[in-house]
């Protein structure tokens, strides 16, 4: 009986979403192991009262832990505060200023990523100021450089900008566009840089120096002027880039895409395959890109393990060979020196016939090799296979080649 | 010390500089040698003593008397008359700007008498490079209390009950701030000078630098005591070469003297400064933006909290003041917290050092009591508007303040009733504004400068700026529409409520302040199409009335361009197509008759 009421106390209760488990008194007070319990709770108690404080946001008391910024206070309660420089795992920059909310008593507005939340702190995420000055703000970044070619833009439909023009109302009509000041860069078999689709929210920064911690680019010039630059403003292909694309995928907007953004089909027409990266044995989370049996793009899986959302330039763009002419189709079998196309029937056969006449006669007589590019999985079997079936122990691995 | 019967205290600074002080002094020194009066008469070379627009300038002391605009041929006749005979040169005395009374000695010249000597105390009084003459006007005494005599509590109590505000622009009481970074735990902290000066035409703490290195070295270690820090460095704009040197010869003199460096004064308290040459980005005097400079990388300024007090350079606690702040604190440590407080206001105390310029008789920098009129800046110490003209407004706080009209020229110098009026005390920059001033334009020359120098890091300073220019511009051009008024409050109000730094929560002031008290002058470019200033090229159109011409002819043979016709005995004509607006009739015309 208690048990249920427990959980609907769990359901109810609005810490339990977070994983903390405080019950209510009442139903302590007749768990068998009552005691301790009562004694425990007393001092999780205490220890919330001491990290954990709350704050009002929209009218709605929450709690929070010490550290914790308005931002995640908000989203773990499901309000949405949009955001744009913000970029997860690294060091918040409050550059965009799109997430700026009302925080009573404070002389300006203030920019919910950076500011941490504070003991009865009160916050208004939508206010008219808010409002007001997001508006303002994304009118700004609609009209600096080039947006207002969205039908032919590679990220149509895959860009924040785009979402927060949707969201608030906004066509980017108010100014003149400032249209392109600095030439795109294509010069390299990878990245297209196209600066007048740059926003200048500074998340590819981040990303190459916090995430990836290649320190390839940064804010250069100053005002008006200012520009995403490698060391000494030069080409990516000449600077420490790398081409591990973590800024593309950081991209909220066309300013760094894929080289063939504009000839194949944009992000958004695409369905998501989740994979494992076949390259190497770190075995990176990926998502292929698909669409008519095709794979146009790749990007790293966030918040899983073990890459979290990285990849490296083989994986992100080392997959045209899955749709190469030259790519082998079916089993060719060589007769007389010459190769002949088969089945797989016809190839499986064959192969099972000879390794069961070498195999069979002699067992150490084959040797299997298997690679750093196959999952661990397929390498257990490989393993596996050698061992039980063709039973020998000459089983190796190409890296230790 | 020298012996010598006179002082002859020759200003060096970087404006008499300008002007020919170092002609003047090697002839002084020659003359003085050839008549053998070395021993007698001693030159000192001071820094600024505040009076630029009248330089070179030398004080004749113990005497008193003040010479002004000094060139080497006045250099027989002084010695002559006056080091010899006694006889003082009034053709080299200040003379009086309205009454033109020449005025002989310093302390009756209006420029000096109404200022109060804190911060800048030893200015034209000492030569800032010997260490000497700093410690005989009680240098580094405060230092010595502080650090044998009084526990960090202690200092801090003192600098609480003296008012102190950051001198550098917000007006943060020192004291508090000095507060937090003590309570904030941490092995290493730092201290910071910040000698940025990014505002232009502002000259305070270079003076200060130049005139008494000392007195910041001072301050500075107070302050490390105060919040337990071992390190401090002067950040510095490299255009400031001679303060940059003079304060390297004080670290120098310090160190040799065991009053930097370590167990200083034998207190056991270790502390040493170094230099840090920025390279005069005006958002590298922000706070973050500055530390982030130090240690090499981009001035970009990043989101507070954490505030430097808790996370400062190397995210180290660290505090942050100004060059002015820091020379106010030796004495009110040395004479106390209440002495300091006993001149101001309620909010405001002590006093605070302004850059005149502008449209004003006495461009110079000047040191007044918190409280007192800005009336009394602008007509006594000042000496009023030059050509007899119309004063029309004070910008205070440069780029990031705003305009005090006429109506409002009694507010009292103290933060709230300068921010009342919508201007900020800011680091002491006061522009004045003659009646020939268009104040649509001296907001666009603003915005121009604070949008080049926006580090472009966040979207409504970076875009926000360009805009607000960019319809200002347009508003100068004789292009504005009615629109532009809603769309200049809009773009204002953004900027200054969701911009990151202090740059752009303040790039919209001078706009802001301009629209509240000149909204006509807006309108009038505008809805008119008119300039009422005579500033704006695009917007002059010339007309000669004809009920004021008088005949004369002087617009005539001003003009360059032929564009006036004119017959003796015939009122003037003015042919719109070959002006080109130079404006040379409407300086000429004795009778107002060209509008
Ligand atoms: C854009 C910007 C430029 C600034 N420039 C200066 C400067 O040149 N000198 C200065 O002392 N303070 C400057 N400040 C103020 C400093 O950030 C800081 O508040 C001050 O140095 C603190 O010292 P104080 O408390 O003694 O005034 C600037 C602030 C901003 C936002
Ligand atoms: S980047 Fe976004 S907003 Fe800009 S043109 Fe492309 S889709 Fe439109
Ligand atoms: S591709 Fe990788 S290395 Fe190159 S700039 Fe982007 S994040 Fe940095
Ligand atoms: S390139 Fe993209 S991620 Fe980088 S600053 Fe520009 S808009 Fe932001
Ligand atoms: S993306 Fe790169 S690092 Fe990751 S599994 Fe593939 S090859 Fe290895
Ligand atoms: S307000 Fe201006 S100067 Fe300050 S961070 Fe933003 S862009 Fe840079
Ligand atoms: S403004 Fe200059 S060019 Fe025009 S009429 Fe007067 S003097 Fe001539
Ligand atoms: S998301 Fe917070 S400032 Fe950009
Ligand atoms: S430099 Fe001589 S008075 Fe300022």
């Amino acid at each position: 009986m208690w048990h249920t009421y427990l959980i609907s106390a769990f359901k109810t209760n609005p810490l339990a979403t977070r994983g903390v488990c405080i019950l209510p008194t009442a139903v302590v007070s007749f768990l068998p192991w009552q005691t301790s319990l009562n004694q425990k709770t007393d001092k999780v108690r205490l220890e919330m009262e001491h990290k954990d404080k709350s704050m009002i946001i929209d009218g709605r008391a929450l709690r929070f832990t010490e550290g914790e910024t308005i931002l995640e206070v908000a989203r773990r309660n499901h309000i949405d505060i949009p955001t744009l420089c913000h970029l997860k795992g690294a060091t918040p920059t409050g550059a965009c200023r799109v997430c700026v909310v009302e925080v009573e008593g404070a002389r300006t507005l203030m920019t919910s990523c950076t500011v941490p939340a504070t003991a009865g702190m009160v916050v208004h995420s939508e206010s008219p100021e808010v409002i007001r000055s997001r508006r303002m703000t994304i009118e700004l970044m609609l009209t600096s450089g080039r947006h207002d070619d969205c039908l032919v833009c590679p990220s149509s439909g895959d860009c924040r900008l785009q979402d927060l023009a949707f969201r608030y109302k906004v066509k980017g009509a108010t100014f003149t566009p400032s249209g392109v000041k600095y030439p795109m860069e294509a010069a390299n078999p990878f990245i297209l840089r196209d600066f007048s689709k740059c926003i200048l929210c500074g998340r590819c920064v981040q990303a190459c120096n916090e995430v990836q911690v290649n320190e390839a680019i940064d804010f250069g010039y100053r005002g008006a002027e200012a520009k995403i630059v490698t060391k000494g403003d030069r080409a990516l292909k000449d600077s420490d880039c790398v081409f591990c694309g973590e800024c593309v995928q950081a991209c909220p907007v066309a300013a760094l895409v894929p080289k063939n953004a504009r000839l194949v089909p944009r992000m958004s027409e695409t369905r998501a395959v989740k994979t494992t990266c076949s390259y190497c044995g770190v075995g990176c989370q990926m998502n292929l890109h698909v669409k008519n049996n095709r794979v146009w793009h790749v990007t790293g899986c966030e918040e899983v393990a073990p890459n979290h959302g990285s990849l490296c330039v083989k994986g992100r763009y080392g997959f045209d060979f899955i749709a190469s002419e030259h790519r082998l189709t079916t089993p060719l079998i060589k007769e007389n020196g010459a190769f002949r196309e088969a089945s797989w029937d016809e190839a499986l056969d064959l192969t099972a016939r000879r390794f069961k006449e070498i195999a069979g006669a002699h067992a150490d007589a084959v040797g299997v090799l298997t690679s750093a590019r196959v999952t661990n999985e397929e390498n257990y079997i490989a393993q596996k296979f050698a061992r039980t079936v063709l039973k020998t122990n000459n089983i190796d691995h190409c890296a230790r080649l | 010390m020298s012996k010598a019967r006179m002082q002859l205290m020759l200003c060096s600074g970087t404006g008499c500089h300008a002007t020919g002080s170092k002609r003047f002094h090697e002839a002084l020194d020659a003359e003085l040698n050839r008549q053998g009066l070395t021993d007698e008469i001693k030159i000192v070379e001071t820094g600024c003593n505040g009076f630029c627009a009248v330089g070179p300038v030398m004080l004749v002391q113990p005497e008193g008397i003040f010479y002004q605009k000094l060139t080497a041929e006045d250099v027989p006749e002084l010695v002559e008359e006056h080091f010899l005979k006694g006889r003082p040169v009034p053709r080299l005395f200040f003379k009086e700007h309205m009454s033109k009374e020449k005025i002989p000695h310093i302390d009756d010249i209006p420029f000096f008498s109404n200022q109060v000597y804190r911060a800048m105390r030893n200015k034209g009084a000492i030569d800032p490079e010997v260490i000497d003459e700093y410690i005989a006007r009680d240098g580094y005494f405060g230092a010595a209390k502080a650090l044998n005599e009084m526990s960090s509590e202690e200092i801090i109590d003192e600098m609480l009950t003296s008012g102190l505000r950051g001198r550098g622009g917000a007006g943060f009481p020192t004291g508090l701030k000095w507060k937090f970074a003590h309570s904030s735990k941490g092995a290493e902290k730092y201290v910071l000078c910040n000698a940025d000066e990014g505002d232009p035409g502002a000259f305070m703490d270079r003076s200060i630098l130049e005139s008494d290195p000392h007195v910041i070295l001072e301050g500075m270690t107070i302050a490390a005591k105060a919040i337990n820090a071992t390190k401090g460095y002067i950040y510095c704009r490299t255009e400031y070469q001679l303060a940059i040197r003079r304060l390297e010869i004080a670290i120098a003199q310090a160190k040799e003297y065991g009053l930097l460096g370590t167990n200083i004064l034998g207190s056991g308290f270790d502390f040493d400064i170094e230099i840090y040459q920025g390279a005069g980005a005006f958002v590298c005097g922000e706070e973050t933006a500055l530390m982030r400079s130090i240690e090499g990388k981009r001035g970009m300024p990043r989101p507070r909290p954490p505030f430097p007090a808790y996370k400062g350079l190397w995210d180290k606690p660290t505090i942050l003041n100004n060059v002015e702040s820091f020379a106010n604190v030796p004495q009110i440590i040395l004479k106390g917290g209440e002495w300091y407080a006993s001149i101001g206001t309620e909010k405001s105390k002590g006093t605070k050092v302004f850059a005149l310029s502008g449209d004003i008789n006495n461009i110079g920098l000047v040191e007044v009591p918190m409280g007192l009129p800005i009336r009394t800046l602008i007509y006594d110490i000042g000496g009023g508007i030059p050509n007899k003209r119309k004063f029309k407004a004070v910008q205070l706080g440069g780029p990031s303040g705003g305009c005090v009209p006429e109506q409002h020229l009694d507010t009292l110098i103290d933060y709230e009733e300068i921010a009342k009026v919508g201007a900020i005390m800011g680091s002491g920059g006061a522009i004045v504004m003659d009646d020939r001033t268009c104040m649509v334009d001296m907001a666009r020359f603003f915005m121009d400068f604070i949008q080049d120098e926006s580090c472009g890091k966040c979207t409504p300073c970076r875009e926000g700026t360009r805009r607000i220019l960019e319809i200002l511009e347009r508003i100068c051009d004789g292009k504005g529409e009615a629109a532009d008024l809603k769309s200049l409050e809009d773009l204002c109000e953004v900027t200054s409520n969701s911009s990151l730094c202090g740059l752009g929560q303040t790039a919209a002031n001078p706009v802001l302040s301009t629209m509240r008290f000149f909204m006509d002058e807006y309108k009038a470019h505008i809805f008119e199409k008119r300039c009422p200033a005579k500033t704006c090229q695009a917007l002059l159109k010339f007309t000669v009335d004809a009920e004021k011409c008088k005949k004369c002819g002087l617009c005539f043979k001003a003009c360059p361009a032929d564009a006036i016709v004119w017959k003796k005995k015939e009122v003037a004509f003015i042919d719109t197509t070959k002006c080109i607006q130079c404006m040379s009739c409407y300086d000429k015309c004795p009778f107002d008759a060209i509008d």
